[in-house]
């Protein structure tokens, strides 16, 4: 039987990655009553993953954990949130339900990966390159495995400093832009010093693995699990053994809590005015469901919501100009990391573009939209609700996917029952016993 | 562009599909038309239980008929359309409704149809994971589920191998009188219309009376074997025939992926197709009283559709009187399913002057209750 | 040296460091997949919860997400297809 814990605040923060973090805090030292929900164990989402406890986070990480194990900040873990409507969020726990009435809303849920279709990607072993990360900190050993990270984005050089700094053997890193976009790109960090120097550190923990561009992976070879990846870099294919393939194509918005409370979404990330806003009056919205823009521009958003909703417009006006700047980086990261039109083409229609459904590319291909293939092929229909196969859809046949019906993650059958006031505080698991 | 058949069909639903396969069997140019791809509609939000009913004589002439025709056809289905004759179990959860149990039974063995009582033993071994005890219930062995979309993908590819021609996409704007005009300015027109448009019909033709009736589902994740037939409660007749306000029954359906597809809702008079929490929950809240389980699975997906419904309970099929040119097709309220393939029957011996397989005169436009509701 | 814990996986006993997840403890197991709707095998590709590949019964509640769930002792990890 599910408990059910109903809980009251000024001001919700959906996420406790480093923007929902930043929130709340803020929100927190001047004085708000703020609850943190968060899926995993532990707040700090995927970049500063395992929360104060890790040894060996940011600096800058820990300063932010700190600060919010002092602020009074309530940090519901392990709690998804799978419905919200004007004042209340429903979360669920692995055994129980969480009912959060607010009076403020911060959505910053932050980031998926995107995983793009190729022969093989359904092979044991394949991981995300985050996901190989995020496996890593969660106690997967990587000593000693031969690695090839691949994909694009920031991120394929931080993955790959971090499992060569756990004894990982990184045999290459594949990225799909071109150099000149690369160096274009590395202009613009060189103006922000610590960022330039982390990329500089990651570069140098890496030195003994080949960086290359204009490169991607063509198929995953391996019968029951990896053996081995073909790469292609400008042309050229070869294989190259090994135990774990990390791949991403880049990050795409998490912005189904958002929509689901009618927040207006613009070219696939959610519309914010100056002050974090949302088209929808006291929801706010920070870090990467506005726009992909990395750690520092999560940390200075999650901050301007935090104020903006606290009441203090002037403290939220004091960081537009560091905003400003670090805002920059999403426009860059858009332009350097766009997806090349080669990759659609490693989606041929025999293999699944529906990993919950097992629907193959080419019969999702046969419709004109993500609703007609939805419907006839089901693919996007299983538990992850496309948020693989919807995003890579969006990529290979250019199809808007829209739609967000609660529950935007599973949840019990017994917490869809509780999904409005109605229910509250009746016996949920009901009926006469 | 003018493009010309002989039937034009308004609607890719199931029944506008079944129509189109019919028709086109019969030697017909049909085209078929439709404001966004087919199944878009109800038929995309529906339960897809073919159920043999007996709330009146001409229910149960149609379902009844229907039924069989999908029982002929079940063996040509490809198997995305995921046929499954696993049956209807009638719940009874108290002596009165085991009363309702044995009229149905002595109905429907009157007329031919295959059932058996359980008793409150038998049907908990039949369905462990219903509350016990229960009174008991009605097993209707002949009824099965598909997956609509499928089906209606399936009898529109079938129909096109015949020489049906179709145009989705694109929103109709008149259709009347032998012509059809889409938003892109393409003009149809053919010497027959069907109006098979389910609950956009009064919109294609002003008059016809269908209103819509909304539904919420859910659907969980895999729980093989968990439910063996398709479960409905007794009480589902007082909710499906009520003719206002708002209602729920219990429905539960085994689909072949081993996903249970729960439902039932109606309401009337509400517009928007977003999902409505304590509808949702007024109808998860039903089923857990009569299986207790549901409440741990894991419900992945919710969402609603339309029921195009009538004044009387029945569905529209046959001529309009208003437009010499015009049938429709329409108003099946929650047994479009079902009776998708009768509905094809009926429409052929219409436009062809042929014999009708079953007595067409219940469900005609120009009867006298929807006359009475017409004025 | 950090502590390990035993969790059972499929019924075999994998001794896991603490603070690992469940996920992980499949994958330390080795051999062991989940398989997919059409029979294939499958290992975990997001690593945070948003791909469900690694979904799995835990301590008898089916369909957990095991890459957000950790390990406790004497957890009882079953994969089906």
């Amino acid at each position: 039987m599910d408990k059910i814990a109903q809980v009251q605040c000024d001001i919700a923060v959906v996420g406790g990655g480093p923007a929902g973090i930043a929130a709340a805090v803020t929100v927190a030292e001047s004085g708000g009553k703020v609850v943190v929900i968060d899926d995993n164990a532990r707040a700090g989402g995927q970049i500063w993953r395992g929360g104060g406890a890790v040894k060996g986070q940011p600096r800058e990480a820990a300063c932010w954990f700190e600060r919010l194990s002092k602020s009074g900040v309530q940090v519901l873990s392990g709690a998804r949130v799978f419905h919200a409507q004007a004042g209340i969020l429903e979360a669920e726990t692995d055994r129980s339900l969480l009912q959060i009435r607010f009076g403020k809303l911060i959505v910053a849920a932050g980031a998926r990966e995107i995983f793009l279709p190729f022969p093989g990607w359904t092979t044991p072993n394949v991981f995300g390159a985050g996901g190989l990360q995020a496996l890593a900190k969660s106690g997967l050993p990587v000593a000693e495995k031969r690695v090839v990270v691949a994909g694009t984005g920031p991120l394929l050089l931080a993955v790959a400093a971090y499992l060569t700094e756990h004894g990982a053997s990184v045999a290459c890193i594949c990225e799909q832009a071109r150099l000149s976009d690369l160096l274009n790109f590395g202009a613009l960090m060189f103006r922000f010093p610590k960022k330039f120097a982390e990329a500089i550190r990651f570069r140098v923990k890496t030195r003994h693995t080949s960086y290359w561009t204009e490169s991607h992976v063509i198929a995953a070879i391996g019968k029951d699990r990896l053996e081995a990846v073909r790469v292609s870099q400008r042309g050229h294919a070869r294989d190259i053994p090994c135990d774990y393939l990390a791949y991403g194509y880049h990050l795409a918005p998490n912005t189904e809590v958002a929509q689901m409370l009618g927040c207006s979404v613009r070219e696939g990330f959610v519309q914010v005015d100056e002050c974090q806003q949302t088209t929808e009056a006291g929801i706010y919205c920070a870090g990467e469901p506005t726009g992909i823009g990395g750690v520092e521009l999560a940390l200075l958003e999650g901050q301007i919501a935090g104020h903006a909703a606290a009441g203090d417009a002037d403290s939220a006006k004091a960081l537009f100009p560091a905003r400003a700047r670090y805002r920059k980086f999403v426009r860059a990261m858009k332009e350097t990391f766009s997806l090349r039109p080669e990759l659609a083409a490693l989606a041929t229609d025999d293999i699944l573009l529906c990993r919950c459904e097992d629907v193959t590319v080419g019969n999702a291909r046969k419709h004109d939209s993500w609703k007609s293939a939805k419907l006839h092929t089901r693919c996007g229909m299983g538990p992850c609700q496309g948020r693989v196969c919807g995003t890579a859809a969006a990529f290979l046949f250019g199809w808007n996917i829209e739609s967000q019906r609660p529950p935007v993650f599973p949840a019990r059958c017994s917490s869809l029952a509780a999904m409005s006031s109605f229910a509250a505080g009746r016996q949920i698991n009901g009926g006469p016993q | 562009m003018t493009v010309s058949a002989d039937v034009l069909i308004a609607g890719a639903g199931i029944v506008g599909a079944a129509c189109a396969w019919e028709l086109a069997k019969a030697g017909f140019q049909v085209a078929v038309i439709d404001q966004a791809f087919p199944a878009a509609g109800a038929t995309g939000a529906s339960m897809g239980h073919i159920v043999v009913m007996d709330d009146s004589e001409a229910q149960f002439a149609l379902t009844r008929f229907s039924q069989l025709l999908w029982d002929e056809l079940r063996d040509e289905l490809p198997s995305t359309v995921e046929f499954d004759g696993c049956g209807t179990i009638w719940v009874a959860v108290d002596e009165e409704e085991m009363a309702e149990v044995q009229r149905k039974c002595a109905y429907f063995q009157a007329r031919g149809v295959r059932v058996e009582i359980l008793d409150s033993g038998a049907l908990h071994h039949a369905e462990p994971n219903l509350r016990a005890p229960m009174a008991g219930g009605l097993l209707v062995e002949g009824d099965s589920v598909l997956y609509p979309p499928t089906a209606a993908a399936f009898f529109l590819e079938q129909a096109a191998a015949l020489g049906t021609r179709v145009n989705f996409g694109k929103a109709v704007s008149r259709f009347a009188n032998g012509n059809a005009v889409l938003a892109d300015g393409t003009v149809l027109c053919a010497s027959k219309l069907i109006n098979a448009a389910g609950q956009h019909a009064a919109r294609l033709t002003p008059g016809i009376p269908v209103r819509p009736r909304k539904g919420h589902l859910v659907i969980t994740d895999r729980y093989p074997d968990m439910v063996r037939h398709q479960l409905v409660e007794l009480g589902y007749l007082k909710s499906a025939h009520s003719l206002s306000g708002d209602s729920v029954a219990f429905n539960i359906q085994p689909r072949k992926t081993g996903q249970l597809l729960i439902g039932s809702s109606r309401q009337y008079n509400v517009e928007h197709d977003r999902v409505e929490p304590p509808i949702v929950s007024q109808m998860l809240l039903r089923a857990f009283e009569y299986m207790p389980a549901l409440g741990s699975l894991s419900g992945i997906r919710v969402w609603t559709g339309f029921r195009p419904a009538t004044p009387d309970k029945l569905p529209l099929i046959g001529p309009w009187s208003e437009d010499p040119t015009l049938y429709v097709a329409t108003g099946h309220e929650g047994l479009g399913i079902t009776t998708s393939l009768a509905t094809a029957k009926l429409i052929r011996a219409q436009i062809t002057g042929a014999a009708a397989p079953i007595p067409a005169e219940p469900y005609l436009p120009s009867r006298q209750t929807i006359a009475e509701v017409h004025g | 040296m950090a502590e390990t814990l035993t969790v059972y996986v499929n019924g075999r006993a994998i001794a896991v460091p603490a603070g690992s997840t469940a996920a992980v403890a499949v994958l330390l197991a080795g051999n062991v997949y989940r398989t997919s709707v059409s029979g294939e095998p499958r290992a975990p590709l997001c690593g945070m919860g948003t791909c469900f590949e690694c979904r799995m019964e835990i301590n008898g509640v089916p369909q957990l997400r095991s890459c957000q769930v950790l390990c406790e002792p004497k957890m009882e990890i079953n994969l089906r297809g």
